[in-house]
């Protein structure tokens, strides 16, 4: 340990700290990851395959992947012009709008679904007239697209709020003086700016919309195949105590959510070395 | 170009940053505005780069109203403090950025880009750290890249707040030549902004010294030196002696004493006298027409510093060239070579 932890530092507490880290993280997120995996172990390749590739289960995978991507895409833009409102112009309730935007972070996700699904369904505030025009939400894949993106925005705007804030505003000064229009400065200067933090924004609201159940199941209908969503699914298998099968489409999960994230924390680290390196 | 300021007011809140500027700056003229901090120095650079709109005047290039334009479109260079360079863009895409961002039908082909970006980093002697970002760069590294990039688009006007003030002692010594080399080389009528009056008088062709929102003095480095405009010039240009004198009648009293001295015609009553440091010529006791004794000496480089305590009460600093042999508790008397009475406002 002497090369991680020498024994004259700066910094004391190295030892208690990476202790308490290391145990802390194994109890609350490694040993339960590694259970599921040897739970999948029961099954042989064969059932863990014909498991996985089940056109039900894909379906799932499907849904919840693909629109959750869809929702942080959606997400990272409102998500921005948002914040660019809340910290570039002073106007009247803009503390509580700003207030506003945490609601999706305190509320029971119960709550958030079932208000959603009221507002949306065939007689809802909003339901009824996009109803008028041929849109049905509630009960479809469009209803959980919409759920996503509620429970997604907090966390493209906590992100990059700080961030911008932080922005010198002499750099866009510099950017007007050399000629550069509005849409050159958001575009050449302002925007690789935030790169990183819309990145990290990006992540946390896709992987919040993949792992999200309360709100979508009361808005989705949860037809299989065409709005049930993967963690629905595992809760079905559970429920048919079929546990083997909740694991392998769970294992399933984690990987694609571990390989994503994992892309998006190199992208994010590339986008960061190009603006401090 | 030429630049005209007139009667420009700018307010932030209560307080007035810029109280009634005129100024006139000629074509190809590199010029100081110096000033302590407060003095609407930077406001007025920024109000002439389109970066500030004033609440009153007018600012003229080349005789044309320039305030019915953004920044965008007056083709001004602007240097700042804290350099404000890109951060996520190399060095040679921080100076391209310009020359990128021009309208479509007068944008450079990406070949005269290059040559231009080569050219203007051959300029300020940085061409090898083109592919460097600016966290890798030095602080004059750093401010010497700024500067290129503000030349990129062959600004007609060149304006710089502060340049070296964000760098140490030696790098901004060195600067200061350069820039007046630089500017030497390009001839762009240029202003700078600085609170070190010793930056202002070394580089700059002419001075302007600024207090509280007005302009003070404008004249040449030698002028606002030799000949200070105002009791606040004097003190704030140079190292001045001030003593509290009472004029009555063209004569000067200290304390009550009349002093061997000629005031000014036009001033009365409460007034300050101003001597520089070395114009006071020290003789035997006996002579002179202040009067004291030495308390202290210090020496360095050419000079010696001696602190006087004055029989009329206060105590002065002065200087002396090394050779003349000055002790602790002698007693002297002192001329001033050279002096001015302005009137206490």
């Amino acid at each position: 340990m002497s090369v991680l932890a020498p024994r004259r530092s700066t910094l004391p507490g190295f030892g208690l700290t990476m202790g308490l880290t290391l145990t802390w993280l194994s109890l609350i997120v490694l040993i339960p990851l590694a259970g599921l995996f040897v739970r999948s172990t029961e099954l042989s390749l064969e059932q863990f395959w014909g498991i996985v590739t089940s056109r039900r289960t894909l379906s799932a995978l499907k849904i919840s992947f693909g629109l959750s991507f869809a929702a942080a895409l959606v997400n990272l833009v409102m998500g921005t012009i948002v914040v660019w409102a809340l910290v570039r112009y002073r106007f009247p309730g803009r503390r509580l709008f700003d207030a506003i935007v945490d609601v999706p972070f305190a509320l029971p996700t119960a709550v958030a679904g079932v208000a959603l699904t009221s507002l949306f369904a065939q007689k809802g505030w909003l339901g009824a007239p996009l109803a008028a025009l041929g849109i049905k939400v509630a009960f479809t894949p469009l209803g959980i697209f919409i759920a996503m993106i509620f429970i997604g925005i907090p966390f493209v705007v906590r992100t990059v709020q700080p961030v911008l804030i932080d922005l010198d505003p002499e750099i866009e000064e510099a950017a007007a003086s050399l000629g550069a229009g509005r849409w050159h400065i958001v575009t050449k200067v302002i925007l690789p700016s935030l790169m990183p933090a819309l990145l990290t924004g990006f992540a946390l609201a896709f992987a919040r919309a993949v792992g999200e159940y309360g709100s979508v199941i009361f808005i989705a209908g949860n037809l299989p195949n065409v709005s049930e969503i993967a963690p629905l699914l595992i809760v079905i298998r559970l429920s048919e105590f079929r546990y083997a099968d909740a694991t392998a489409i769970a294992v399933v999960m984690l990987v694609v959510a571990f390989v994503i994230i994992f892309a998006v924390n190199r992208l994010q680290r590339w986008a960061q070395a190009q603006a401090s390196s | 170009m030429t630049i005209e300021a007139r009667g420009v007011v700018k307010t932030f809140g209560t307080f007035k940053a810029l109280d009634g500027v005129d100024l006139k700056v000629a074509n190809g003229e590199l010029l100081a505005l110096l000033g302590p901090s407060g003095s609407g120095k930077t406001t007025l650079l920024r109000i002439i780069a389109g970066l500030e709109w004033p609440d009153a005047g007018e600012i003229l290039f080349d005789g044309e109203n320039a305030l019915d334009r953004g920044a965008r479109e007056r083709h001004v260079g602007f240097v700042f403090q804290h350099y404000a360079l890109f951060r996520h863009m190399s060095v040679f895409e921080n100076v391209a950025f310009g020359l990128r961002v021009q309208p479509r039908r007068i944008r450079k082909s990406e070949a005269q880009i290059r040559a231009r970006v080569k050219e203007l980093l051959d300029l300020v002697q940085l061409d090898w750290l083109a592919d460097r970002y600016p966290s890798q760069l030095s602080g004059g590294q750093r401010q010497r890249i700024a500067l290129a990039r503000a030349l990129a688009i062959e600004p007609r006007i060149l304006l710089l707040d502060e340049p070296f003030g964000a760098l140490d002692a030696k790098v901004r010594k060195e600067l200061r030549q350069w820039l007046r080399t630089l500017h030497h080389s390009i001839n762009v009528t240029s202003i700078f902004v600085t609170h070190d009056q010793e930056e202002a008088l070394e580089v700059a062709h002419r001075v302007v010294v600024m207090d509280k929102g007005r302009i003070e003095q404008v004249g040449s480095p030698n002028d606002v030196y030799d000949a200070p405009a105002t009791a606040f010039v004097h003190g704030f240009i140079g190292e001045s002696i001030m003593l509290p004198v009472e004029v009555s009648g063209g004569a000067v009293h200290l304390n009550g004493r009349p002093l061997d001295l000629a005031a000014p015609g036009d001033t009365a009553g409460a007034s300050t006298l101003f001597v520089r440091r070395h114009d006071m010529v020290i003789g035997p006791a006996d002579s002179g027409t202040l009067h004291g004794a030495i308390i202290h000496v210090r020496s360095f480089g050419p000079v010696q510093r001696a602190e006087i305590a004055l029989t009329e009460g206060s105590t002065i600093e002065i200087d002396a060239p090394r050779d003349r042999e000055l002790k602790i508790g002698d007693r002297i008397g002192l001329k001033p070579r050279h002096y001015r009475i302005f009137a206490s406002g």
